[in-house]
């Protein structure tokens, strides 16, 4: 087959020294920019792009330069899953269904276990989504392709029901937890009319909108941090000591397999939500995490620990990077921020990324995705040895702990954004959550809809203004129909069990 | 196990102590810049103006032209109005540059609300005008404007025209088509170029007036074909594509590619970025830009710049005037 034996030889030009090289130092970066909060693979990759001109004078390629951002982007999507189990604030957007389940399993001194599970799983969606592209890139953009506006709108419907769950019992709360945040994803500019909405008080920083780590760190930074001074008070986090030897990280790579479902589930849909343009690594991981844990046998397991619940999220943002990087380089359209710029970079160095990128440039192609393959072992082995480093930090008392996710928090917000305000509005956001929290809403669907929302109403907006206003477009078009239909029976379920419970209630109170 | 996350935090807290101890000491001889250069752009990630931006920025990092790095931030937001805000109330005007596009006309005219004057940013300089064609998909077996004329007519509303943004450079030009030539085009606004690009290519939209720059790469693999060029003479790349006033149209359309300086930059600072600017321009890497996605347009900076600004603020006056969106 043609394309294995082009698959090799660029393996074979990946494995150069200089190449190799290049592809350690970015992974190693991209892991220590993905694991602090604020910072994301879209930072390490647009801070280091003007470098990597450096790197293109002295090899004269731009293989080697875009190698060297490739290996800092799946750094950063393992890096990520740091923070959000060791610290419970996610180090990247990416993350942050990482901390729904790897910060209960590490309170339960099983953080070894989480992070061995996320750094595996993540190499198993890299390596499921590397075959995949390799496989079908050409064929698959023509699939993005026909993703338009109500295909995208009736997947975001998708993502939402599949979330509906996820707060746990109490549906109306969850309910109004989406709504909250659909509703705080409006803020801003309306891009369809080009008018501002929801500014409060005239405060222009409102303008941005309420961005989406503005509210992540606000939750899983402040508001958690805020909930374990108050409901433990004595200081003690009750987090379990981990011990960390060589033997310990063994038997938890042997146990890996029980995380098999997660992973799956994972690859595949964060490969598919990868490759539409608009989507990316982030609703990839969220919606991952909710099938995996719909479709689940003890869907209770899920937010107290279950390792599926970080298998899921992690190999999908890994998984969608990769499937990110396919209409990138076939259609020339960024499926998530960090390719936008590595867009940048390859019209920079001379490329047309385009339907004809694999024809003409198989030489920049090939050695490419050969580099993807390395990169994932290079990525899991320094991964891996870090670990112990990683756990040391849950040895900090939870005096010294809670103020450094303080600081840590303003300052990722900070740097993120570079904006005073969106730091204030982290810390009213934290508090807000922390309050919801004491009265028990769930916020992680607020999060999410504040991830899917500034997707999903362009694409309801667009595609109506494309109906006149008729919802049945999103019942009538072939790919559309079916996943509008699915999402809306995903909706509908948890009403009727509302009503079946409503009605037995009487019943069993009557005595 | 030495870097652990509190000292990376020291370091990082550390490294930005420096760059603020060091912004106090500037250069005896005019200006030069004391931080990073924070170059905003006024559109979205992928789109002609961030590609565009983004050549700008590699340029001066390969040929070491500034002394301080060039952060590029994306500010997209209503058309254009979220960085013209952002520009007005910036602390920094000296560190503070942008890449505009028509939007910086038509914004302001738009919502005065926004209390943007453009006169008040440094005219730093314009480094080229963009142009305009018009592009269907290959399987709408139109092969030329007046086939489009006769379809989009027979078609009504059903005819779809992708764009980026309510009363954006391609929204003129969607009106213009509408009212010379009793067409009834819908005009559906996307995030950037490069999506409405790639809309028309699934054929989920009709049609596209996008620059070459956005289109080439589905224009280099065949799905799209370009119809007209909204310009004054032919474009060199595409010499077989007719000019609108070719096919009895009288009208021409650009998109000035302009650095401006936030309002409040001093002239010293104005002039460090003009010279900066027009030797991004005279680089070899900037010339080829040029010639292959058929920019037109010459280096203008200064007072010939502001006087271009007036010119084409007033024609978008009277375009938006009679196409009703201001009164």
């Amino acid at each position: 087959m043609d394309i294995v034996v082009a698959l090799m030889q660029g393996i074979a030009v990946a494995l150069e020294p200089m190449n190799l090289g290049l592809a350690i130092l970015g992974v190693v970066v991209g892991l220590f920019v993905g694991a602090m909060p604020g910072l994301g693979s879209v930072n390490g990759v647009a801070i280091l792009l003007p470098f990597t001109f450096v790197i293109q004078s002295m090899t004269g390629s731009p293989t080697s330069p875009m190698i060297f951002l490739a290996a800092i982007y799946y750094g950063a999507m393992y890096g990520g899953a740091i923070s959000s189990i060791t610290l419970g604030i996610p180090g990247a957007s990416t993350a942050v269904a990482t901390t729904f389940d790897g910060r209960p399993l590490a309170l339960k001194g099983q953080a070894d276990k989480a992070l061995v599970t996320a750094a595996v799983a993540s190499f198993a969606g890299g390596t499921i989504s590397n075959i995949l592209f390799t496989a079908f890139a050409p064929p698959l953009a023509s699939v993005a392709l026909k993703f338009g506006d109500p295909e995208i709108f009736a997947l975001m419907l998708l993502a939402f029901a599949t979330f509906i769950g996820l707060g746990g019992d109490d549906i109306p709360k969850t309910i109004f937890s989406i709504c909250l945040g659909l509703v705080l994803a409006t803020v801003g500019f309306d891009i369809v009319s080009g008018e501002p909405r929801l500014i409060f008080f005239e405060m222009t920083g409102f303008m941005n909108g309420i961005r989406f780590l503005v509210l992540a760190i606000g939750v899983y930074g402040i508001a958690e941090m805020l909930w374990t001074i108050h409901s433990t008070r004595s200081g003690d986090t009750g987090m379990a000591q981990v011990d960390v030897s060589a033997r310990r990280i063994w038997q938890n790579i042997k146990e890996f397999p029980e995380a098999w479902r997660g992973t799956l589930i994972g690859s595949a849909l964060g490969f598919f939500v990868g490759i539409l343009p608009a989507a990316g690594a982030t609703p990839g991981s969220l919606m991952s995490y909710g099938v995996a844990k719909m479709t689940s046998r003890k869907p209770e397991t899920y937010g107290k620990g279950s390792i599926d619940g970080v298998a899921a999220p992690e190999s999908a943002n890994n998984s969608a990077s990769t499937g990110a990087m396919l209409p990138m380089m076939t259609l020339g359209i960024p499926g998530s921020p960090t390719t936008a710029v590595l867009l940048a970079g390859m019209v920079i160095w001379g490329l047309q990324p385009g339907p004809l990128l694999f024809s003409e440039q198989p030489d920049f192609v090939w050695p490419l995705v050969g580099s993807f393959y390395i990169s994932n072992v290079i990525a899991l082995l320094v991964n891996l040895a870090f670990i112990p480093l990683f756990l040391w930090m849950l040895r900090m008392p939870f005096t010294i702990l809670a103020p450094i996710i303080f600081v840590l928090s303003l300052v990722g917000v900070y740097a993120a954004y570079q904006n005073m305000f969106d730091v204030g509005l982290m810390v009213m956001v934290g508090l807000a959550a922390f309050f919801l929290r004491v009265l028990d809403y769930p916020l992680a669907p607020a999060v999410l809809a504040i991830v899917l929302g500034p997707i999903a109403e362009p694409k309801l907006r667009q595609s109506l203004l494309f109906s006149d206003g008729d919802f049945t477009i999103f019942l009538t078009r072939p790919i559309a129909g079916p996943i509008t239909v699915i999402a809306l029976v995903l909706l509908l379920l948890p009403l009727f069990k509302l009503i079946r419970n409503k009605l037995r209630k009487p019943a069993a109170v009557a005595d | 196990m030495t870097v652990t996350r509190r000292s990376f935090g020291a370091l990082a807290g550390a490294a930005l102590a420096l760059a603020t101890f060091s912004g106090g000491a500037l250069a005896a001889d005019g200006f030069s810049p004391s931080k990073p250069i924070d170059f905003v752009i006024m559109a979205g990630k992928g789109g002609g103006a961030d590609k565009m931006a983004r050549l700008m920025q590699s340029i001066i990092e390969q040929e070491g032209l500034a002394d301080r790095p060039v952060v590029p931030t994306n500010k997209s937001g209503g058309s254009g109005a979220e960085a013209l805000v952002h520009m007005n109330g910036v602390n920094d005007p000296d560190h503070t540059i942008m890449v505009t596009l028509n939007s910086f006309f038509t914004t302001p005219l738009r919502q005065p609300g926004l209390g943007v004057d453009i006169m008040d940013f440094a005219p730093v300089a314009r480094m080229a005008e963009d142009t305009f064609l018009l592009w269907v998909h290959k399987d709408e077996g139109i092969d030329s404007f007046d086939a489009f004329l006769g379809e989009a007519k027979a078609r009504g509303n059903k005819w779809v025209m992708g764009g980026t943004g309510k009363n954006a450079e391609d929204n003129i030009i969607t009106d213009f088509l509408n009212a010379n030539y009793g067409l009834d085009i819908k005009y559906i606004p996307y995030k950037g170029g490069g999506e409405v690009a790639k809309q028309v290519a699934g054929r989920q939209i009709t049609s596209s007036v996008n620059n070459p720059s956005e289109a080439l790469g589905f224009f280099e693999s065949g799905d799209l074909i370009p119809l007209v060029a909204f310009t004054d003479e032919r474009l060199p790349m595409f010499p077989d594509v007719p000019t609108l006033k070719e096919v009895g149209g009288d009208f021409s359309y650009f998109m000035q590619r302009a650095v401006v300086g936030a309002p409040g930059m001093s002239d010293a600072a104005q002039a460090y970025y003009s010279d900066l600017f027009a030797k991004v321009y005279e680089s070899a890497a900037w010339q080829d830009y040029k010639a292959k996605k058929s920019l037109m347009g010459d280096l203008m900076a200064g007072d010939a710049l502001k006087a271009y600004w007036t010119t084409q603020r007033d024609r978008h006056e009277g375009i938006l005037r009679a196409s009703g969106a201001i009164n």
